[in-house]
């Protein structure tokens, strides 16, 4: 158990772009935090200073009260579960179980004492003798977490873990992983791409973009609460709406209709962030509803998603499914639920 | 091709009949031969059918050997060539194996270099260098030694470069994942990376073994001591009698002698072998 620290973290790697750049975070001892961001955004890079297997450009990493920065990744006490598992193919459940202890030089019955547990831990008693290619894609998922928790670690380091498993499967181990951490009390990182799992696994969730921190944040609260338009645009889904439009006096404008929404004092272009959830229907002729032109519907059984147009910018709006639909859909907005954004920093306004 | 015609079928049948048949028949004319007396290849013509002479040729070649035509008993030659193929082996595979793993999973100055002067020597197999090579194992005194019948032939930039390719199908989470378990690179080579390409090395031994089996002029031109000749040499001393009669029967016997220990390697690590060849999965 310990805390994570880092501090101005960068990497860059030889005859490249920054990868990750200026990334601090303190995480807690048992927290469990996320780091999310689309494909390419450093995310694994991040993961990969913590764990060692990449070095440091700038900055510092701290693990409990030890700098690790030249430690190797064996000596900072941390243990990984990769993306295609990483078993060794040629030993047994077992084997590949006990591998790390046993270099380590712990005693036999101690290796024997904690395989069993972790086994009967993660129900996976029975294939103990088995070789890897013997189990299924969740067995050996179940195997590689295995591995880290015989370690006993202070820390659990995951890189996508779940995204070669099928859909179904990912949401049942989804709850496994954070079960099984609650029950260890393991500091743990763990990197996903996909803001569902973000969401429902973390804390706290890290948003990176560009190798960059864009927010930290509960999910809640990050949900509730996106800094930048980018974090707005990825966290949820469908995707929240993202509008151009513009502040007079106020109030926000869009295609020059005056919304029921509150602007912070100045005037220029914003950009107001809906979420389609947010949208409801309205009678039409209502001051200050969206008009929107109807192209298509998405079914989704408990609620449909109606895409359209409103001022020749696309829109996505969640309803009933009972609703009738006609060619225009006039839609209402609460706005405490509207989100605005400068429109050239892309930071939230107020 | 799951065709099921009966003709192609029998097509097909036929060619690979008539491809056993060209490589099987001068192995069966030798074996033939083998059991002839001397007498029967003075015609000029050679028998195709066994003799009754097998028990007496094989006997004689293996007690006595033809010493006068430079070919001391057979036990001793079969012997030096099994040691030589066995070190040649062997010591192909150790050397290749260290070399590829240097050049896989460390990084140096000059990595590329060395990966490329080893490669370069796959365009200098022994035969061309094979007067430097001479004059350098005689410089060392290594004439009429088990040492200069190896060492020489030993390096191998064909199997540094397999190894090579089987340790770059190995996924580096693999290799991440030791370094996390705490294996440092020596534990991670014998605990991981031996085990992963054991089917690959049993591939290579056979072909090595035969290759060292098989080596025939620098043999020839390392050793003068017969206490040091081997059987693939030994074999074309009796064949090319100077001022005598090829004694083709004792020679044939000799030539089926030969051909036993590479066969048994074969047949024995016929599976592994196979299954180094074509396997994949990692
Ligand atoms: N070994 C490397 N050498 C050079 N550049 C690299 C290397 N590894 C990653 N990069 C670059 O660093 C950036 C971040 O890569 P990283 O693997 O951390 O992304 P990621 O967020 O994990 O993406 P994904 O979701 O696709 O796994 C990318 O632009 C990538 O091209
Ligand atoms: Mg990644």
């Amino acid at each position: 158990m310990a805390t994570i620290a880092l501090q101005d973290l960068g990497k860059t790697y030889a005859g490249g772009a920054p990868a990750v750049s200026g990334v601090s975070l303190d995480i807690a001892d048992g927290e469990f935090v996320v780091l999310v961001g689309p494909s390419g955004c450093g995310k694994s890079t991040l993961l990969r200073m913590i764990a060692g297997l990449e070095t440091i450009t700038t900055g510092q990493v701290r693990i409990g009260s030890r700098v690790v920065n030249d430690l190797e990744p064996a000596e900072r006490d941390i243990a990984m579960v990769f993306q295609n598992y990483a078993l060794y193919p040629h030993m047994t459940v077992r084997q590949n179980l006990a591998y790390g202890l046993k270099n380590r030089r712990m005693a036999g019955a101690e290796i024997d004492r904690r395989v069993a547990e972790a086994a009967a831990i993660l129900e996976i008693a029975p294939y103990l003798d088995r070789k890897p290619r013997q189990l299924s894609g969740g067995q050996r998922q179940r195997v590689a977490m295995g591995r880290a928790i015989v370690r006993e670690p202070a820390a659990f380091l995951f890189d996508e873990p779940l995204s070669n498993l099928d859909a179904k499967l990912r949401v049942t181990m989804r709850g496994e992983i954070r079960q099984l951490q609650r029950r260890l009390g393991t500091t743990s990182v763990y990197v996903t791409h996909d803001q569902v799992e973000a969401m429902t696994l973390a804390d706290r969730l890290v948003v990176l973009n560009k190798g960059r921190v864009e927010q930290i944040g509960a999910p809640l609260e990050v949900y509730r609460q996106p800094a930048t338009v980018f974090v707005a645009g990825f966290i949820g889904a469908p995707a929240m709406n993202l509008l151009n439009a513009a502040r007079e006096g106020g109030a926000v404008v869009l295609g020059g209709q005056a919304l029921a929404v509150a602007a912070p004092p100045g005037a220029g272009p914003v950009v107001l962030g809906l979420r389609a959830e947010d949208l409801h229907p309205a009678s039409p002729g209502t001051p200050g509803a969206l008009d929107l032109a109807v192209t298509h519907v998405e079914e989704l059984g408990a609620q449909r998603l109606v895409h359209g147009h409103v001022a020749g910018q696309p829109l996505v709006a969640a309803v009933t499914a009972d609703l009738a639909l006609a060619d225009r859909l006039a839609l209402g907005l609460n706005p405490r639920a509207a989100h605005l954004f400068d429109a050239t920093s892309g930071r939230r306004l107020a | 091709m799951v065709e099921r015609r009966p003709l192609l079928q029998a097509a097909a049948h036929l060619v690979l009949i008539l491809g056993v048949l060209i490589v099987a028949f001068p192995v069966w004319l030798a074996i033939v031969a083998s059991t002839h007396p001397q007498e029967a290849f003075q015609t000029g013509l050679i028998p195709v059918w066994p003799g009754s002479h097998a028990v007496e040729n094989y006997s004689a070649m293996l007690g006595q050997g033809l010493s006068n035509l430079g070919a001391p008993p057979l036990g001793g030659m079969l012997w030096n060539s099994l040691v030589m193929a066995l070190v040649i082996a062997c010591g192909k595979i150790a050397i290749s194996i260290t070399s590829a793993f240097a050049i896989v999973y460390f990084r140096f100055r000059f990595r590329m270099l060395a990966f490329w002067c080893i490669f370069i020597t796959l365009m200098l197999p022994v035969e061309v260098r094979i007067l430097p090579t001479f004059k350098v194992a005689a410089d060392l005194r290594m004439l009429n030694s088990y040492a200069g019948l190896t060492i020489p032939l030993i390096a191998s930039a064909t199997a540094t470069f397999l190894f090579r390719q089987v340790f770059l199908t190995i996924p580096d989470e693999l290799m991440e994942a030791a370094r996390i378990d705490g294996a440092g690179p020596m534990r991670f080579f014998t605990d991981i990376l031996i085990p992963l390409s054991r089917t690959n090395i049993a591939a290579l031994f056979v072909i090595l073994f035969i290759y060292g089996w098989n080596q025939y002029l620098w043999p020839l031109l390392i050793t003068t001591d017969e206490g040091y000749y081997t059987i693939v040499a030994g074999i074309k001393r009796m064949a090319e009698a100077v001022d005598a009669i090829p004694v083709w029967n004792y020679v044939m016997a000799a030539a089926v002698l030969a051909m036993l220990p590479p066969v048994a390697v074969v047949i024995l690590m016929q599976r592994v072998f196979v299954k180094g060849l074509i396997e994949t999965e990692k």
